[in-house]
């Protein structure tokens, strides 16, 4: 997953402002005053806020076509999900979803948690991502991932993160991944 | 249901994920290639554009499980008399480690796996994908595969 400001703060201001219902004009000022830290809650309004079922990825094509939510997002870390839909089953015996839907997941939640460390990258991209699968999800139900990002250097965002369906400690899969990190000062808002 | 290509398709028919990416493949003898077929919606990041990683590097899995698939049933085809029409349960993947190296255009992907080893209970497996150029992958993984003992 390649994640920069620039995109994040032109779908802002497509979806994440229009979801708020505000004029064009107040958007326009609110993406002019918004600061690096605002940034780094780069969904807006705190998923907490929609409830259990946190708010759809938007600003992410691939993501919104899987149903992906953002259910919280805190410093390093942040929590995601994808509802259970029979488009997604990858064993058609079993009606279990497809690993790869997983890996998506994953994938996006361990960006997101990197975004948010506290070094404040301004774009990222994924170096590599491995999963461990403890165990098939079980059907029709719903999972969720939670990315850790336990350490971001300079150039390099060090990722854990976990899948399950409600008891992280009964995990579906686990997954340690490392992103590649660039800061605003780099003049390089693209991915590197 | 003798003909290879019929067996291969059924291999790979009824898999709703398959279609949802939007992957097809090419069978020649043993070796398999699929196909990613472009489409806005497995875009990840729309300002670079660049395909998501997680579409791609769920590319690369469903390869592997495929090609390991085909080869069990191509044996499965060839030791029994009489093909049953049956394939063994797909193999289940134990780990998957995915290296991104370059960003994935808007464009069509294809992939390749390499089966390093099929021992009896587990397949080691290597895969690959590119897009313009066979040489210049863009992503690239290996994982390991439990595969369902035969009774």
């Amino acid at each position: 997953m390649i994640f920069c400001k620039a995109f994040l703060r032109e779908r802002l201001f497509c979806f994440g402002f229009a979801a708020l219902h505000v004029t064009s004009q107040q958007a326009q000022d609110g993406l002019e005053a918004m600061s690096d830290d605002d940034f780094r809650g780069w969904i807006a309004p705190d998923p907490k806020s929609h409830g259990e079922q946190g708010m759809l990825l938007s600003a992410i094509p691939h993501s919104t076509e899987l149903g992906m939510r953002l259910i919280s997002r805190d410093p390093d870390e942040a929590v995601m999900m994808i509802p259970y839909d029979p488009r997604l089953i990858g064993d058609p015996e079993t009606g279990v979803m497809h690993g790869g839907a997983i890996t998506a997941l994953l994938d996006t939640c361990c960006g997101t948690a990197v975004m948010m460390a506290s070094s404040k990258p301004s774009s990222t991209a994924t170096l590599d991502l491995r999963i461990n699968y403890m165990r098939p999800a079980t059907k029709e139900r719903d999972v969720y991932a939670h990315a850790h990002c336990y350490r971001a250097t300079r150039s390099v965002g060090f990722v854990r993160a976990v899948a399950y369906h409600e008891d992280r400690n009964d995990p579906i899969a686990t997954s340690s991944a490392a992103f590649i990190l660039n800061y605003k000062e780099a003049k390089d808002e693209q991915q590197g | 249901m003798n003909n290879k290509d019929e067996v291969f398709a059924a291999l790979t028919a009824n898999i709703p994920y398959i279609s949802f990416l939007g992957v097809e493949f090419a069978r020649r003898g043993d070796e398999v290639t699929a196909h990613l077929s472009y489409t806005p919606k497995l875009i990840g990041n729309p300002m670079l554009p660049a395909l998501h990683g997680g579409a791609t590097g769920a590319f690369l899995e469903i390869t592997a499980i495929t090609s390991l698939a085909w080869v069990t049933a191509l044996e499965k085809m060839e030791t029994e008399s009489a093909w049953d029409g049956t394939f063994a349960p797909q193999p289940k993947t134990i780990d998957f480690s995915i290296d991104y190296l370059r960003s994935g255009k808007p464009q069509d992907a294809y992939a390749r796996a390499l089966i390093l080893r099929r021992g009896r209970r587990v397949a080691n497996v290597r895969v690959e994908a590119w897009q313009g150029e066979r040489d210049k992958p863009f992503i690239a993984a290996h994982g390991h595969f439990l595969l369902s003992q035969s009774p």
